[in-house]
C-alpha cells in the first residue's frame, strides 16, 4: 500500500529541531519605488490643478444723462475683431467703409496661424507709422466686439491673445453696426 | 600578483530612502486640498495666464447653461453674508444651518429655497437641480449676494473682496455679459476670469 510520508514519520527522533534562519533584511525596494511614485504624483497635482485667473479691468460705466464726448483717434491704429457663432472671427484695420490698406474685412482662424501673425505684423506697422509721425508710444488700439452668438471661449482666447501679442489698448465694445453684424452672418 | 576585485555587496541598505519617501509622501497628502465638489461643473476655457487665483477674499461667480452659481470663501464671511441676507429677505437660519452653509460648496437657489439646499447631504445637492441664483432686474438676488458678501468681507479681513467669473467654454457671451453688467453696477470694474491651463502654441 502507499504511504503517505507526513514528515515526522520514522528516524526523526534524534534530529534536532533547528528553528529556520530567518532574513532578516526585507527588500525594500519595491516599497520606495511606489513611495516616490505617489510623492511624484500628489506633487504635481497639487501644483498643477490651480486655476489661473485672468485679470479683466473694465472702463466705468457711462451714464446715460452725460452725453460722453467722442475721442478721436487715428483709424489708422486701431483695428477691430467681430467675434461671430460657431469660432468665427472676422477683423478689419481702420473704419470699416474705408478700411487701411491691406485692411478690408477677412476671416481669420484662432490661434497662433491666424489672428496672432495678423496682430504681430499689424503691431510692428502700427509702430513705424507711428514712429514715423513722432510719436512712437502711441500703439495699436485693439477693439474687441463679442457677439451674441459668440461663446465665452472666444471672449477668453481673444483675451489671451491679447496678452500674448501684448496689445498696449485693447477695449470690448458691444454695441455693433448694423453693417457689422451683416458682415458676420454674410458668406 | 593577482589583483583581486572587491566583492560588493549587491544589496543598498533602503530603511533610511524609505523613511524619507514615506515622510515626504506624508507630507503631500496633508497637504493637497482635497477637491470640493463642485455644485455646477464648467469646463473652463484654458489660457496662457499664469497668475493663480487668490485663495481668499474671493467671491466665484460660476456661469453655466444659464445659470449662475455663487460662491464664497471664507466661513466667517459667508455666515455674515447669509445673516444680512436672512434679515433683507425675511429668511429664518437656525445656528445649525449658518455652520453648514459656512462648510457647503457654491450654490444656485433663490434665497426662499437655500434652506432645503442647506439640509441637504453634499451628494443630494448636486442632484437636486439647483435653478441657479436669481439675476433678473425684478429680483436681482445675485447682486445683493455680492453687495452682502463684500460688506463682509470688509467688516472681517478689512479687504475688498475680489470677484471671479467662471464661465462654461460654450456659455453664449449675453449671460456672461449680464453678470459683468450686475459687477460694474456696483461699480466693479476689475475682476477675473478664471481659466485653465494650456502652452503658447495652441
Amino acid at each position: 500500500m502507499a504511504e503517505l510520508n507526513t514528515g515526522d514519520g520514522g528516524g526523526g527522533k534524534d534530529k534536532k529541531v533547528r528553528s529556520k534562519k530567518q532574513n532578516s533584511k526585507v527588500d525594500l525596494t519595491a516599497m520606495v519605488d511606489l513611495a516616490f511614485l505617489l510623492i511624484t504624483f500628489f506633487m504635481l497635482t497639487t501644483t498643477l490643478s490651480k486655476p489661473k485667473a485672468m485679470e479683466l479691468g473694465l472702463p466705468d460705466k457711462e451714464d446715460p444723462k452725460q452725453k460722453n464726448v467722442d475721442i478721436k483717434v487715428d483709424e489708422n491704429r486701431t483695428m477691430t475683431i467681430l467675434l461671430g457663432k460657431d469660432n468665427k472671427l472676422v477683423r478689419y484695420v481702420g473704419l470699416l467703409a474705408t478700411p487701411v490698406a491691406g485692411g478690408a474685412p477677412k476671416e481669420f482662424a484662432y490661434g497662433k496661424e491666424g489672428i496672432r501673425k495678423e496682430l504681430l505684423s499689424r503691431k510692428a506697422s502700427v509702430l513705424a507709422y507711428s514712429t514715423a509721425k513722432g510719436k512712437p508710444k502711441n500703439g495699436m488700439i485693439v477693439i474687441i466686439k463679442p457677439s451674441k452668438k459668440s461663446n465665452y471661449r472666444n471672449l477668453v482666447d481673444i483675451l489671451d491673445e491679447m496678452g500674448i501679442v501684448e496689445v498696449p489698448t485693447y477695449a470690448i465694445v458691444n454695441e455693433f453696426t448694423p453693417e457689422e453684424t451683416k458682415l458676420l452672418e454674410g458668406k | 600578483m593577482a589583483v583581486k576585485t572587491q566583492k560588493k555587496a549587491t544589496s543598498i541598505d533602503m530603511t533610511a530612502m524609505c523613511d524619507v519617501a514615506f515622510l515626504l509622501l506624508t507630507f503631500f497628502i496633508l497637504t493637497a486640498t482635497a477637491k470640493v465638489p463642485e455644485a455646477l461643473p464648467v469646463d473652463m476655457p484654458a489660457s496662457t495666464v499664469q497668475s493663480k487665483l487668490p485663495e481668499n477674499n474671493l467671491a466665484t461667480l460660476t456661469i453655466g447653461k444659464g445659470k449662475v452659481f455663487f460662491d464664497l470663501k471664507g466661513r466667517e464671511v459667508r455666515v455674515k453674508a447669509l445673516e444680512m441676507m436672512a434679515q433683507k429677505y425675511g429668511v429664518e437660519f437656525t445656528e445649525d444651518d449658518k455652520k453648514e452653509f459656512s462648510i457647503m460648496e457654491g450654490f444656485g437657489v433663490p434665497i426662499g429655497n437655500l434652506k432645503q439646499i442647506i439640509e441637504m447631504k453634499s451628494a443630494e445637492r448636486s442632484k437636486a437641480g439647483q435653478t441657479g441664483v436669481p439675476k433678473d432686474s425684478l429680483d436681482n438676488q445675485l447682486a445683493e449676494w455680492i453687495q452682502f458678501a463684500r460688506r463682509a468681507n470688509i467688516d472681517i479681513n478689512d479687504k475688498e473682496l475680489e470677484i471671479a467669473i467662471k464661465g462654461d467654454a460654450k456659455e453664449e457671451y449675453p449671460s456672461i455679459k449680464k453678470v459683468m453688467d450686475i459687477l460694474q453696477d456696483q461699480g466693479i470694474n476689475s475682476f477675473s476670469l478664471v481659466t485653465g491651463l494650456r502652452g503658447k502654441n495652441f
